[in-house]
């Protein structure tokens, strides 16, 4: 656990970056840092590891202060990872990813093997190991990043803005990847960013900073959407809150009918307006009219339990019937969320 | 071209105090000399100042000198000063020489290291030291290395005019043949002048190639990977 005890930077010329900050970062969880620029989020971060040193109050971690222990030595049990993956250019990715445990004095070839163990475990090739970084493109110079950050098997994990630096399609497999990750892996993650979707994507906590280094506040990703402390964060927070908020809304409970579904080759006779078309095999093909009219049309799916009821409502618009078909994980149809079924769902959504 | 055979054809020029070999070895021994001893001024000083980002005045200074200092009149004071009874006089004005590009190349190579670079060294726990040493001297080594290179030329240049002050190296075949209309050696001796300064350029290309990583240079073959397994 990391811990802030009423920390403040303030510079020499008088400006406070950090004021009197007090919150703790829970064991095993992800705790994101989100703000406008000039919120001392990274400042925050930064102290945690002693690249700055707080003016007032400590940061404990695990309850020793970090400012009694020697900087380097803190560093070694901290992964850190920055905006653009700061690889050694004259290093082989597999010596970058190697560098902390040699650090350590772990013998070559076991800290190579490690290293190889690693880009693996953050979906590279391990043959990437002998290529140097000017050779990757971002997004894998970033997963070396994050590799590096733990190849010496640190329990605490500092990203500062790591995903920032690539494009939104790159981002979001590498924010997919570091939830993988964080679920085999349960480390003390502290996450900076100033994008608050991303934010409430990874944070098991989030805490809202605002500019003057202020703690605007500390919450689950689902109460500061549905319950934001005041104006800051709820205009910080942005537009659709309350359709951003139904990815925490669960949709096991979703009542689903099964008698919508036909075989491919239905041709009309049904009471219904729109029927599912479903091949052989269980799989979705798309809808048709209930009196056996024109091509099957487009649908779309989600994944009752697994998916949030932001995906099953865009599932229902992505529809020319308004229902979301729900699948199971081998992609066979499971039955069909109409809207009805949706209403019913938002409205107990809404109350609680 | 006969001056050339006369030159090199002639025995007597093989051998002796005054000999093609000896001029040679005067010549770089005068050239190494002056060069390491600026190196051992010039490499640490431009490491520090590059890396604590403290003195950077003296690089500036230094630089402007360099550009001012009249070589040839250096030599001459300094051969006015303390005689010709050491090679004293040659190598003063030979190391001021060499010291500013040795300097200024190995500040401004360790402090461009791109920030993000440095904060990622400190970042996992490097010492300060460490960082120099592992991370801001290999990148900037090119940097380093172009500015022992320049050095080096001046520094081989100029020990050719201080055969001026009655010193040995290759220049005295040059203003020996001048003051004797002995033209043979005249373009003997520039022809090895000149071959002497390709050597150098060599091996400074070679020193290039084998300690500057292949990911700093960039001169390595891009490789795919067989496997497509990644697409980022």
């Amino acid at each position: 656990m990391i811990t802030f005890d009423a920390v403040t930077k303030r510079y020499a010329d008088g400006t406070v970056a950090v004021d009197n900050l007090s919150l703790e970062a829970p064991t095993g969880e992800i705790t994101v840092f989100v703000g406008p620029s000039g919120c001392g989020k990274t400042t925050s971060l930064r102290m945690i590891n002693r690249m700055i040193d707080a003016t007032e109050g400590r940061i404990l971690l695990d309850g020793d202060p970090v400012q009694d222990i020697d900087p380097p030595k803190l560093r070694r049990g901290i992964g850190y990872v920055i905006q653009q993956a700061g690889l050694f250019p004259h290093k082989k990715i597999v010596d970058n990813v190697a560098t902390v445990p040699l650090l350590l004095g772990w013998d070559r070839g076991k800290a190579r093997s490690r290293a190889m163990e690693l880009l693996e475990r953050v979906g590279l090739d391990p043959a990437m190991g002998e290529r140097y970084p000017f050779q990757l493109s971002g997004g894998q110079q970033q997963r070396v990043g994050v590799a590096r950050a733990l190849a010496a098997d640190p329990p605490v994990l500092l990203m500062d803005e790591p995903f920032s630096a690539v494009d939104p399609i790159v981002r979001t497999s590498l924010q997919d990847e570091l939830l993988r990750l964080q679920a085999e892996l349960n480390k003390t993650i502290v996450f900076v960013t100033h994008d608050i979707d991303e934010a409430i994507k990874l944070g098991d906590r989030v805490a809202v900073l605002r500019v003057g280094g202020r703690l605007a506040q500390l919450a689950d990703p689902k109460t500061l959407l549905s319950e934001p402390a005041d104006d800051f964060v709820r205009e910080f927070l942005g537009h659709d809150r309350g359709i951003r908020r139904l990815q925490f809304v669960g949709t096991e409970g979703l009542r689903l009918r099964t008698d919508l579904t036909v075989p491919a080759g239905f041709s009309g006779g049904s009471p219904e307006p729109w029927v599912l078309a479903v091949s052989d095999d269980g799989r979705p093909v798309g809808w048709l009219r209930g009196d056996g009219g024109g091509e099957p049309e487009p649908y779309g799916t989600f994944r009752p339990g697994r998916d949030s009821m932001r995906s099953a409502l865009d599932a229902a618009l992505l529809s020319p019937s308004g229902c979301a078909v729900a699948v199971g994980e081998d992609g066979k149809v499971a039955g069909v969320a109409t809207r009805e079924a949706l209403d019913e769902a938002l409205a107990e959504a809404a109350d609680g | 071209m006969s001056w050339l055979s006369d030159f090199f054809g002639d025995p007597a020029n093989w051998s002796g105090p005054d000999g093609i070999p000896a001029r040679l070895l005067e010549h770089l021994e005068f050239s190494a000399l002056a060069l390491a001893l600026a190196m051992l001024v010039a490499i640490p000083l431009g490491l520090l100042i590059g890396h604590t980002g403290r003195g950077g005045v003296i690089v500036v200074i230094s630089a402007n000198l360099a550009r001012a200092l009249p070589t040839l009149g250096l030599l001459v004071l300094f051969v006015l000063l303390l005689g010709t009874a050491s090679i004293l006089p040659v190598i003063i004005p030979l190391v001021l020489l060499a010291i500013p590009p040795i300097l200024v190349n190995t500040f401004e190579g360790i402090r461009g290291v791109d920030p993000e670079l440095r904060d990622a060294a400190y970042g996992m726990g490097l010492t300060g030291g460490q960082v120099l040493g592992r991370v801001l001297v290999p990148v900037a080594l090119p940097l380093i290395l172009l500015g022992l290179r320049l050095s080096a030329i001046q520094v081989v240049a100029t020990t050719t005019v201080a055969a001026y002050t009655g010193l040995g190296g290759l220049g005295r075949f040059v203003i020996d043949g001048f003051a004797t209309k002995d033209y043979a050696s005249v373009v003997g001796g520039s022809v090895l002048i000149v071959l002497f300064a390709l050597a150098v350029q060599l091996v400074f290309t070679l020193l290039q190639r084998t300690t500057v990583s292949p990911g700093v240079s960039r001169r390595v073959k891009v490789r795919q990977v067989a496997s497509g397994r990644e697409t980022t």
